[in-house]
């Protein structure tokens, strides 16, 4: 609780528009692995929801996924699927939760969970290799980006 | 699909002979134990042609720099026994420990636990030779190390894990399938459910141990196997396990029985 109240502080101080309506990663809601309400009742930004995914200190999706609307990205992994036409696949409700713990939608998934915070087994402070101690594990995401890359894939359609 | 990434994602059809003389079996049936592969294949067939190349002759060999290197120390007489590992394990030529890199980690009876062939190389320097321990990951090892895979290359990897090392092959194993970080990876949802797959710019290989010490163009240094095991757990956004720690020790020795039947290659040249 006096972590949430820090948050809530820090939030104040820089009086971000986003504070009133996000939800914390413990506390979405998942049906079938979709999230239906918006983490933050901001809409997001498709265009900074493809920086996300393209920069390998943000997001960093393209390391697993090759994406063809970002094809001035090199590099582009192989691991998941292609996500070009996913949103003819899912509703942006799915996208959502695929994005947000795609752990929900695919059990077992080698996909990284990016709006959660608990059950990590030796987390390590970004990619230093010191501990990190559980209750200071920010998402590696925050609640608006999740939004902006929603944003940018439900603009993915091929049909 | 897009014309971006994912280019040349298979292993190569490739053969190594090093020197044109040592064969180096760099794919093979996968031992008994392996429940998810049935071949099992050197990290050198997934590099590139320039990198292969490299490997192919010891002039070529960055890595060789530290075998001659080891190959000095091997005559140095170091500690108050006023011993060289010479005077009781025979001239480098004799290679009377030609074939130990092979059979390591190994259960030592003594010790009552798993050695690495740096655990076994220490002992030798703290009690018979009355010398100090090298750093487990310094120079001195690794090159000693990178020696001991030199006189042992092109035999086939082989470490016993049943009887009294069943118990740490265990934990190994255990560790092989953990998830770490906040990436939540093990090293099996890279190296056994996506080699050949891209990781971003990254040709994942098997993981497999038998080309250590390796010389990565990266570094422009030898790297040790634990060292290696630490950058990948590093990767998930962990804290990894200490170089030279029981469960690196214990992953060791699971490491290298999933590579069982492949030719000890080191010293090896990686990007
Ligand atoms: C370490 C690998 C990895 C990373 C990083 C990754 N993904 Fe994935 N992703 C996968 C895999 C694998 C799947 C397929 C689901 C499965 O089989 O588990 C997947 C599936 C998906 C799907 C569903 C695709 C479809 O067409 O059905 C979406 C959407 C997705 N990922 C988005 C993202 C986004 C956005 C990011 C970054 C913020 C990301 N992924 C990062 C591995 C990854
Ligand atoms: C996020 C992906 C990832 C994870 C998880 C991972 N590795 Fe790796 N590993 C790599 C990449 C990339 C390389 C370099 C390319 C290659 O050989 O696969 C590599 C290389 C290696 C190598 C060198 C292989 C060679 O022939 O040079 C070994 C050994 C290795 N990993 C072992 C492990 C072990 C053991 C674990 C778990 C503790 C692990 N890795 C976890 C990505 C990973
Ligand atoms: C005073 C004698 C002595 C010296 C000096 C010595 N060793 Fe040893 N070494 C031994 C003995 C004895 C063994 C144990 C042999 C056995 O158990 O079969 C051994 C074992 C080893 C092993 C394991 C071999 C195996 O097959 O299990 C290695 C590797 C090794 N020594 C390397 C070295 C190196 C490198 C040096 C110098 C830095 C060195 N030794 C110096 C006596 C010595």
């Amino acid at each position: 609780m006096k972590r949430a109240f820090t948050a809530a502080c820090a939030a104040t101080i820089l009086a971000l528009p986003v504070t009133a309506e996000t939800i914390a990663p413990g506390d979405v809601t998942y049906e079938d692995g979709a999230v239906s309400t918006s983490l933050t009742g901001v809409p997001g930004n498709p265009e900074e929801g493809a920086i996300v995914m393209g920069t390998k200190s943000i997001g960093n999706c393209v390391s697993c996924h090759e994406i063809g609307a970002l094809a001035d990205v090199p590099w582009q992994g192989n691991i998941g699927p292609a996500l070009d036409g996913v949103a003819d696949r899912w509703s942006e409700a799915e996208i959502r939760g695929i994005v947000a713990n795609a752990k929900m939608t695919y059990d077992g998934s080698m996909m990284p969970s990016f709006y959660k915070v608990s059950d990590f087994i030796r987390p390590g402070i970004g990619f230093t290799t010191k501990p990190l101690a559980p209750e200071d594990v920010e998402p590696l995401l925050t609640a608006q980006q999740i939004e902006d890359v929603v944003a940018f894939l439900v603009t993915l359609k091929e049909e | 699909i897009s014309a971006v990434g994912a280019a040349n994602a298979e292993p190569v059809d490739d053969e190594l002979v090093i020197n044109e003389d040592v064969e180096i079996v760099t794919k093979t049936d996968a031992p008994e134990h392996m429940e998810y592969i049935d071949e099992v294949m050197s990290g050198w067939l997934f590099r590139e042609d320039d990198t292969r190349d490299m490997q192919r002759d010891d002039f070529d060999n960055p890595g060789m720099l530290g075998v001659e290197a080891a190959m000095e120390t091997w005559d140095e007489v170091d500690g108050t026994a006023g011993k060289a590992c010479s005077d009781c394990h025979g001239t480098i030529d004799e290679a009377q420990l030609a074939g130990a890199r092979a059979v390591y980690p190994k259960w030592n009876e003594n010790a009552g636990e798993v050695w690495t062939i740096e655990t076994a190389m220490n002992a030798c320097r703290t009690e018979r030779m009355g010398a100090e321990a090298w750093d487990y990951n310094g120079s001195d090892m690794i090159n000693m190390s990178a020696l001991m895979s030199y006189l042992s290359r092109g035999m086939p990897m082989n470490v016993a894990i049943d009887g009294p090392a069943a118990e740490t092959w265990e934990k190994g194993k255990e560790i092989y399938y953990t998830r770490y970080g906040q990436l939540e990876l093990a090293c099996a949802n890279c190296h056994e459910d996506h080699y050949g797959d891209m990781i971003r710019a990254d040709h994942l290989s098997q993981g497999q141990s038998n080309g250590f010490p390796a010389y990565r163009l990266k570094d422009a240094k030898l790297v040790g196997l634990h060292n290696r095991f630490k950058g990948c757990i590093r990767d998930t956004r962990a804290e990894p396990f200490a170089i030279g720690s029981p469960e690196f020790v214990a992953l060791e020795l699971y490491v290298a029985s999933r590579g069982n039947g492949l030719s000890v290659e080191g010293p090896s040249v990686r990007n």
